[in-house]
């Protein structure tokens, strides 16, 4: 005799936007997208740097200035904190095996670590890029 | 795919999500301000190339140039799965690749550059 599990009936394509978590769910995936466009980026910078032309990485530069871009860059930052950073930083106690983040007052703290190494990487790379001069 | 692959390539999607989720706020704020038309003296030429060219600026950028790439292809794949497409084995060789390729470049460029000999 074989088993037949009920397999409950789900579309492949469009499930998702059923629900408002599913939606949300789907969005923070999207992030990727993000992730990838940026990877391409800073390896076209890295094409440029290599060259050993100073001509070439302000060439890669002055590409970069478009209005285009600034609205890319503008949506890229909000919609990458919203679903990604937030977000991530929120789960991270969840998916730490440590037995202290059952506690809820041990998981903020692993929260709240996370954000001050945010706060603290996002000063050491703006230092180094040189933002806190002139 | 077996089982192993899997548990290896969620290491470095999980190395990577922590990565993005901390760096690329500020990342994507340097790429606003030079969008914009303000170049930090940092990412002038001279200081840039001698970043690169350092043990510790040349880690760094690697780091964060793979881990981004396995990040983002790790989480396509199952984005593509999502979405409906069933060919995981098809999905898989292709994102994977590209990640592979994209660290193969980032890795090559970065030996190549190197400080002008004075």
């Amino acid at each position: 005799m074989t088993r037949r599990p009920y397999v409950r009936p789900m579309p492949r394509a469009g499930w998702y936007l059923r629900q408002p978590r599913y939606r949300a769910y789907m969005l923070r995936e999207a992030t990727c997208l993000l992730v990838a466009v940026y990877t391409v980026l800073l390896i076209s910078a890295l094409f440029a740097l290599a060259s050993g032309e100073p001509g070439r990485w302000n060439g890669w530069l002055a590409s970069q200035q478009h209005v285009g871009w600034i609205v890319f860059h503008a949506f890229a930052l909000m919609f990458f904190w919203s679903f990604q950073s937030a977000p991530w930083f929120m789960l991270a106690p969840k998916a730490m095996p440590l037995p202290l983040a059952r506690f809820p007052a041990a998981a903020r703290l692993v929260v709240a670590a996370h954000y001050l190494t945010w706060l603290a990487l996002s000063g050491l790379v703006l230092w180094l890029a040189g933002v806190f001069e002139a | 795919m077996s089982i192993a692959n899997k548990a290896f390539v969620w290491l470095l999607f999980a190395a990577g999500g922590t990565l993005t989720a901390l760096l690329f706020p500020v990342l994507i704020a340097l790429f606003l301000l030079v969008a914009a038309g303000v170049v930090p003296s940092g990412l002038e030429y001279e200081a840039m190339h001698g970043f690169a060219s350092s043990i510790i600026g040349r880690t760094a950028l690697f780091v964060v140039v793979s881990l981004s790439a396995w990040h983002a292809a790790h989480r396509m794949r199952i984005l593509a799965h999502d979405l409906g497409i069933r060919a995981d084995r098809a999905v898989a060789w292709t994102v994977y690749s590209l990640a592979a390729i994209a660290t193969v470049t980032a890795a090559v460029l970065l030996a190549v550059t190197r400080s002008p000999v004075s």
